[in-house]
């Protein structure tokens, strides 16, 4: 046993599903003391605000002015103009110098001349071929559209100052307007303004935190899958050293029901059961329970071929001429020799666990919404309100990503047990 | 009676005991699945018919009326009988194809809608499921051979892939290759201006539409296949009569042939209990993207809550996962001798 554990130890491909399982617990265990509160509540009134940090527009302007600071920076002019030609301006730009770009005397432009991304040669090519006093066929109202384009172009080279209005509510209630003008070489320290708000992985549809949700929703995972996985494993175990050991009716018994559930799909019966119990009642651990109850068919299924190769065993039949009970032979000396298969069995119970939560929450049978967040409903909540049409990454891959390390670190410390339980696996 | 006859006639009796027993158990389960079906689904709280009759009623505020259409509806899904009679009419409507009718498509019946989706899910599960079996064990047969480097990059990142879920690998193959490369269309089964028809144009959609949910499913099962084949090959490389072979001076492409047809055995069995897990995963993939197959259909009818559609949906899953596994062991009986030996046991 001790030399098995230091084997287990010594094996790479164990420590490295361990090591990653452990930093996800990590991660799991710290982030939320960081960055305490309610991972449901909805902080945005936007949905699928990208990843940043975010801070009080007011609050920057409303500041006083001893904590405005003057920079002259060398190229921040040009950055500005850059980051003001936006993507929809420069679509639009590439549209009309494709569609309308060819006139007498003016070479025509083909779709993959013109690149998106180079702003220069956007706006080169746009003030050589663009012509507002010209129609071009199109109508008045299409016309109008290039014309404001054309005006929008030309105002992001507008880098004067801005005068910004605010009303100031003074200790006597009184209403004032106040002016401020913001130079475009004001500054302001990031660390100064009151509200901030840092969102890794910015938020969700319903306008709540990815990155405060998607660790919660880890932390429920795997906890559905450590219960679904215990009580897959715990039945399996069970039936399977009962049918194995007693034999006879017994095992008759429990083989037809597990040929039985052997055959009839998993993801069937899940959804029959979660169905069959309504939306309201499904918590996560209910979930759980019912991932645990549908899944323990394998695991009983080879502990019990197991357990009869053990039976006739010397040692066996030695313990039971010294008339010890069955229980104690069992426990004693038939478990030892399954240990290592029950293991392997649970870790990958608590995977396929997760996955099976995710695949439920994604037909809309997981847990119920208002309770807690699992990485299947995370997945079910992106994919329902198309986080991925709109170009929202942070909504799912990290999800996908999660369940794909989750899943892929606990295979690892499957083989790796596999290869120091079964030394006919190890490479040469 | 010479040795010759008296092995035939066990061969034979030992097949046809095989056979037998295979098609008894084929029979019992079906009936436990028909069980299931029908009782589960019933045992959920709420009222399905309060639910057809206040979106079919919207308007009507008389309560005589609602009742008696309440009634009506009870009498048109017979549910105003007792559960055990229920349960026969439900055998027998069975037995004729009749599946009843849909509650949220009302009076859509359930075998037209599910009759609709079911070529969608075969064309789109089965070529992906022997697909990825066969890349899969070429793979992890070549893993177990060569070792080295081939190895130790193969195997992570199959275990990786193998451990990606189903609708995961949708959403990633949809993102990278439809959403921003533009390469293959986003959702559907067809372009959304088709109707279904036998049509070149139409076929030529359906294929463009059917790529990308077919990789999704493919690459999956190459990374699980490849996984079981890479350890029952290097299980089988490393068995006395490998060692055996070799001291004997057996050439090695010879002993490779009977390493690799042995390590096989395993994975055909093996792929006929994955199919129920297999098809399990890729309906959800189906969902991701919007591909009108049994898993969209399925995820429609549990937001409807319409439960004659849920049972015969997952009737028909778990019929087709019974044919698939049956036809499976009759053929490994065929090809593997020790199956019918075991029977004399």
């Amino acid at each position: 046993m001790k030399n098995h554990i230091r084997q287990v130890l010594r094996s790479g491909k164990f420590m490295t599903g361990f090591i990653i399982i452990m930093l996800i617990l990590l991660l799991v265990a710290v982030y939320p003391l960081l960055n305490p509160g309610n991972p449901l509540e909805m902080i945005g009134y936007n949905s699928f605000v990208k990843p940043g940090v975010y801070f009080s527009l007011y609050d920057s302007l409303d500041m006083e002015s001893r904590h405005v600071y003057r920079f002259r920076l060398e190229g921040a002019d040009e950055l500005r103009i850059y980051n003001k030609f936006g993507t929809e301006d420069r679509i639009a730009v590439k549209e009309w110098l494709v569609r309308y770009g060819e006139r007498e005397g003016v070479p025509g432009l083909t779709e993959e001349e013109i690149d998106v991304d180079d702003r220069y040669q956007l706006l080169d090519l746009w003030w050589e071929h663009y012509d507002p006093t010209l129609r071009l066929g199109m109508t008045i109202a299409a016309s109008r559209v290039y014309q404001r384009l054309d005006a929008r172009v030309a105002g992001i080279f507008n880098l004067e100052d801005y005068n910004v209005y605010t009303i100031w509510n003074e200790e006597l209630e009184e209403y004032e307007v106040h002016q401020t003008t913001v130079v475009n070489d004001d500054y302001v320290n990031v660390n100064d303004i009151a509200n901030r708000i840092w969102l890794p992985l910015g938020t969700e549809n319903f306008g709540r935190d990815v990155m405060k949700q998607l660790v919660h929703a880890i932390r429920t995972s795997l906890m559905i899958g450590l219960v679904a996985g215990t009580i897959a494993t715990a039945i399996g175990l069970l039936l399977g050293l009962v049918a194995g050991y007693v034999g006879g009716i017994v095992d008759d018994i429990i083989m037809f029901f597990t040929n039985l559930f052997t055959v009839i799909p998993g993801i069937v019966l899940l959804i029959l059961i979660s169905y069959s119990i309504g939306q309201e009642q499904r918590g996560a651990m209910t979930v759980a329970v019912v991932i645990g109850l549908t899944s323990w068919i394998w695991t009983a299924r080879s502990v019990r071929s197991q357990v009869m190769s053990l039976r006739s065993r010397d040692h066996v039949n030695l313990s039971k001429l010294s008339g010890h009970s069955m229980p104690r032979i069992v426990v004693r000396d038939i478990l030892p020799y399954v240990a290592s298969y029950v293991v392997m069995a649970f870790v990958l119970q608590v995977s396929s666990g997760i996955l099976a939560e995710a695949g439920l929450s994604m037909l809309g049978l997981g847990p119920k919404t208002t309770d807690v967040p699992t990485l299947g409903l995370m997945m079910n909540w992106a994919m329902r309100y198309t986080a991925h049409l709109m170009g929202a990454w942070w909504a799912y891959y990290p999800v996908v990503g999660v369940i794909a390390l989750i899943s892929f670190s606990l295979n690892l410390m499957n083989t790796g047990l596999d290869q120091v339980f079964n030394p006919q696996l190890r490479e040469g | 009676m010479n040795e010759q006859s008296t092995i035939t006639r066990i061969t034979k009796n030992g097949y046809f005991k095989y056979f037998s027993k295979k098609i008894m158990w084929l029979g019992i389960t079906l009936i436990a699945a028909v069980i299931l079906n029908f009782f589960l689904p019933r045992l959920m709280p709420g009222d399905p018919i309060a639910g057809i009759v206040s979106r079919v009623a919207q308007g009507v505020y008389d309560q005589a009326a609602l009742q008696d259409m309440y009634e009506r509806y009870e009498r048109a899904f017979g549910l105003d009988r007792p559960v055990l009679e229920q349960f026969f009419i439900y055998i027998g409507n069975l037995l004729r194809g009749d599946l009843g009718l849909s509650f949220s498509r009302y009076p859509r019946p359930v075998a037209d809608i599910i009759s609709s989706a079911l070529p969608w899910t075969l064309a789109l599960q089965f070529p992906a499921i022997i697909v990825g079996w066969t890349i899969g064990n070429v793979l992890g047969a070549l893993a177990a051979y060569i070792r080295r480097a081939f190895d130790k990059t193969l195997m992570p990142l199959m275990l990786f892939v193998g451990g990606v879920p189903a609708f995961g690998m949708a959403v990633i193959l949809l993102s990278i290759f439809a959403i921003n490369l533009g390469w293959f269309p986003v959702a559907g089964g067809y372009a959304f201006d088709m109707i279904p028809h036998a049509s070149w144009a139409f076929f030529m959609s359906a294929i463009d539409h059917w790529w990308l949910p077919f990789l999704s499913i493919v690459l999956i099962a190459i990374g699980g296949q490849a996984l079981g084949m890479r350890s029952m090959s290097i299980y089988e490389l490393n068995a006395d009569y490998v060692k055996y072979s070799r001291y004997m001076g057996i050439k090695d492409r010879k002993i490779v042939r009977y390493v690799f047809r042995n390590a096989m055995l395993p994975q055909v069995t093996g792929l006929a209990l994955q199919i129920g897990t297999m098809i399990g995963g890729a309906i959800v993939a189906e969902i991701i993207f919007s591909y009108p197959g049994l898993g969209t259909t399925i995820m429609l009818a549990i937001r409807t809550g319409d439960y004659p559609l849920i049972s015969g949906a997952t009737l028909i899953i778990t019929i087709m996962v019974l044919l698939v596994v049956f036809i499976l062991d009759i053929i490994y009986g065929l090809i593997d001798p020790r199956v019918k030996a075991s029977q004399f046991e």
